[in-house]
């Protein structure tokens, strides 16, 4: 049975990734994408990994396939770095590849079976925390740094994006997207689904404590639901350069580090967090952080300004 | 070992900048901003230096106090401090050279600057002192993204280019390295270096995995021959960021392949050793000889660059004691890093303000130069005394210790490999003194004394290094070998 779910599962991955590869069309391509990307994470969740299927969907699958729509749609002169592969290259970089597969795939099977695992010494300090999802807990204690710091990529990459912008519109606004009145049927849907999705975000976020989901996957929702919004026209694109921009990007770092600092004085070391208080103190930082990756996201897609405005 | 919090505030000092600059944006210059984190993380590298010197003991810190390998560590060692410094006091030259713009920079560019200075110093801590393989990935993340942006600063097509080719490699080496934190994770459930340490064994996996991370990080490091990113990227950037990527960036990859095969899988004398011996001294050949070619001075000195990186990698095999850290081919090859470290960015800055000068940086049409801009062209020479490797240079010094390790070991290939790369080296660095000495009375745009000071400040670091003793220096060994922290401290 599981052979057989496993079996249906790969298939259309498969079939997807060669979709994707030999399509003439860059459409068509993307869309396959964004299916691909789905039924990664429906693999995910069949491995019980669901906090990842959940990242999957939702930068994997969704920004990115986002990322990429949008640039599809801005590049009306497709630009190319250099000729065209011929037949040659491609089967010589095919084979390669499969040679790659094949050989990573001999490797896996050449671990230790059953996998050692750090999993029974995840959950034993979970009560301190007051967190019952482990991989939270991977996240915003044992391995606190890292979540510090990967928001910090996120910063690095929102201020190289402003970068390749243009001089004349630095500190403005991301051109609107698409160009032109959006359509009823767009404005219908954004009406629709951001209540329903803003709702859906606060459970995620909330859930994570105890269940997959958490601040990183609520704020991608959070983040689709204002580019909805800007597509729709019913919302402004954040001003890169603007007061409250910076003050968003910053509060969840910064957040962090307050935090940090408490715990020295309070829990003995730099980023413990003090057992009676510790639930609420993570709350409050994964809601900084949080405030932090939304408005990163919908820069990072939105794209760097090109025109200078009226503010 | 010293408990002590001082490595996460250098980590964390410069994304306290970043925040700030964030912050101020719209009432402040970002100079301004950023100039007091310069100061306190130039502070905290030179006083972790200190203490790690007197205490002779590494200085240590489980971040909440969770013990790997759950958590996570940061710990400054001996080579770790001595890279701190080095950063600390070539970000500080950089920081007073851009300190005055160029006349066409935009708010665009010096706040952007400043922003990706910050965190690469960040970045480059982290790589530092993480003892972490994912942490590692972490600091690797942030080195690509603010380098790759740096590059693409000046916004011409050609930089724009070439910041996506650079972008290209280091993802492409971000998978390889990351494939294979994957594969140790498996094999394992242990990404920590200390622990690895005691239970790792060179099997099938365990060496793929090593192979992997190793390939990747080679792409990020530009060793031939994954090395045609770099000179497009590093000569298309704006001087002060190139002083930086040239001088830094390409060493944190490169710390972190020696702490793989050093403090993870330490294994004497075998065929990855030899491998990555062979990949540098063919940089070293390859790239010289390209180098000489160039028409171009920061070309040239990107060329120069690769070039040095190679000699890095020759220090695998000339370390073959059950201590390497004792043998004089780990201090010879740590202190090339410091050494062409000081002089890379000394000649990119001093290039930096020759084209500021002159309008262009064509070598063959730097004549004049010696009469009007004579601290300049001084650093330039010194800088480039110790690219060659003569007396007295840390360059010499090192190139000296590698040369011996060489003979030492009968790896006779490797000695004549130092010598043809001294000469060829000889070759381009007196190619450019020779026009810059030359008569001629181009038209000159004044450059501020303070900025030529600061470049010369930078190579005379490179020369002071030549009076290190020839023996193995202790700095170097202190921390080794690896521990694992039993119980907090």
């Amino acid at each position: 049975m599981t052979e057989l779910l496993a079996l249906t599962l790969a298939l259309p991955l498969l079939a997807g990734a060669l979709f994707i590869v030999a399509t003439a069309s860059t459409r068509a391509a993307l869309f396959g994408f964004f299916a691909f990307g789905l039924f990664l994470a429906l693999a995910w969740v069949a491995l019980d990994a669901v906090d990842v299927a959940l990242t999957e969907a939702a930068i994997g699958g969704g920004a990115t396939g986002l990322l990429l729509l949008r640039l599809n749609g801005r590049m009306r002169h497709p630009v190319s770095l250099g000729e065209p592969a011929g037949p040659r290259l491609k089967i010589a970089a095919g084979l390669l590849a499969a040679l790659v597969t094949l050989a990573l795939g001999a490797l896996l099977l050449a671990l230790p079976e059953p996998a050692p695992s750090l999993a029974a010494a995840t959950v034993e300090p979970l009560p301190a925390l007051g967190i019952g999802n482990p991989v939270t807990a991977v996240l915003i204690a044992y391995r606190a740094l890292d979540t510090l710091l990967e928001i910090v990529v996120l910063l690095i990459a929102v201020v190289g994006l402003r970068a390749l912008g243009t001089d004349r519109g630095w500190g403005g606004r991301p051109v609107p997207w698409p160009e032109g009145e959006p359509s009823p049927a767009l404005v219908f849907l954004a009406r629709l689904l951001i209540p329903a999705g803003l709702v859906f975000a606060v459970y995620l976020f909330w859930v994570g404590a105890d269940a997959p989901g958490g601040k990183f996957q609520a704020s991608t929702l959070v983040a689709a639901l204002w580019l909805l919004a800007i597509m729709a026209g019913l919302a402004p694109a954040p001003c890169s350069g603007g007061r409250w921009t910076g003050r968003a990007l910053a509060i969840g770092p910064l957040a962090f580090i307050v935090a940090g600092t408490i715990g020295i004085a309070a829990a003995g070391s730099f980023l413990a967090w003090p057992e009676p208080v510790a639930k609420p103190m993570i709350i409050a930082v994964e809601l900084a952080l949080a405030v932090s990756i939304v408005v990163a996201l919908v820069l990072l897609v939105a794209g760097p300004p090109e025109r200078e405005t009226g503010r | 070992m010293t408990v002590s919090l001082l490595p996460v505030w250098a980590v964390l000092t410069p994304v306290l900048g970043l925040c700030a600059l964030l912050l101020c944006e719209r009432w402040m210059r970002p100079e301004r901003v950023a100039a007091p984190f310069v100061g306190l993380s130039l502070y905290l590298s030179l006083s972790m230096t200190y203490e790690v010197m007197t205490s002779q003991a590494p200085l240590v810190y489980a971040l909440g106090g969770w013990l790997p390998p759950l958590g996570l560590t940061l710990r400054a060692d001996g080579v770790g401090v001595l890279l701190m410094a080095l950063t600390a006091l070539v970000m500080t030259g950089v920081a007073i050279c851009a300190w005055t713009p160029p006349g066409d920079a935009t708010a665009r560019s010096r706040f952007s600057f400043w922003a990706l200075l910050l965190a690469l110093w960040s970045a480059l801590n982290l790589a530092f002192t993480a003892q972490d393989l994912f942490n590692f990935f972490v600091a690797l993340e942030m080195l690509s993204f603010a380098a790759v942006a740096l590059v693409a600063l000046d916004g011409t097509r050609g930089a724009l280019i070439a910041a996506l080719r650079y972008l290209l490699f280091a993802l492409a080496g971000s998978i390889l390295y990351l494939l294979g934190v994957g594969l140790i994770y498996g094999r394992y459930a242990v990404l920590d270096l200390a622990g690895l340490r005691e239970i790792a064994q060179p099997d099938t996996v365990t060496l793929a995995a090593l192979a992997l991370m190793t390939a990747g990080l080679m792409a990020k490091t530009a060793l031939f021959p994954l090395h045609l990113w770099l000179p497009p990227a590093h000569a298309g950037a704006p001087a002060p960021a190139s002083a930086v990527l040239s001088a830094l960036v390409v060493k944190a990859p490169f710390l972190i392949i020696l702490r793989l095969w050093v403090d993870l899988l330490p294994l004497p004398a075998a065929a990855p050793q030899q491998i990555m011996a062979g990949l540098g001294a063919a940089a070293i050949l390859v790239c010289s000889v390209i180098a000489l070619r160039q028409q171009r001075l920061k070309l040239m000195i990107a060329y120069s660059t690769l070039a040095q990186v190679g000699y890095l990698f020759l220090m695998f095999p000339l370390m073959p004691g059950p201590a390497p850290w004792q043998d004089i081919g780990w201090t010879g090859g740590l202190l090339q890093l410091a050494s062409h470290g000081f002089a890379k960015a000394a000649m990119f800055l001093a290039a930096g303000l020759i084209y500021e000068a002159l309008g262009h940086d064509r070598v063959a049409e730097l004549g004049g130069l010696a009469r009007r801009q004579p601290v300049t062209l001084a650093a330039f020479a010194i800088a480039g005394l110790s690219l060659m490797g003569l007396p007295p240079s840390g360059g010499f010094i090192a190139k000296l210790l590698l040369l011996t390790a060489a003979v030492e070991t009968g790896a006779w290939w490797i000695a004549a490999v130092i010598l043809a790369g001294g000469i060829l080296a000889a070759f381009y660095v007196f190619r450019a003194l020779g026009h810059a000495l030359a008569d001629g009375d181009p038209p000159m745009a004044p450059v501020a004394l303070y900025r030529q000071g600061a470049v010369l400040a930078l190579a005379l670091c490179a020369l002071a290094l030549g009076f290190v003793p020839l023996r193995p220096f202790a700095l170097l060994a202190i921390g080794r070998p690896l521990e694992a922290l039993e119980a907090m401290p």
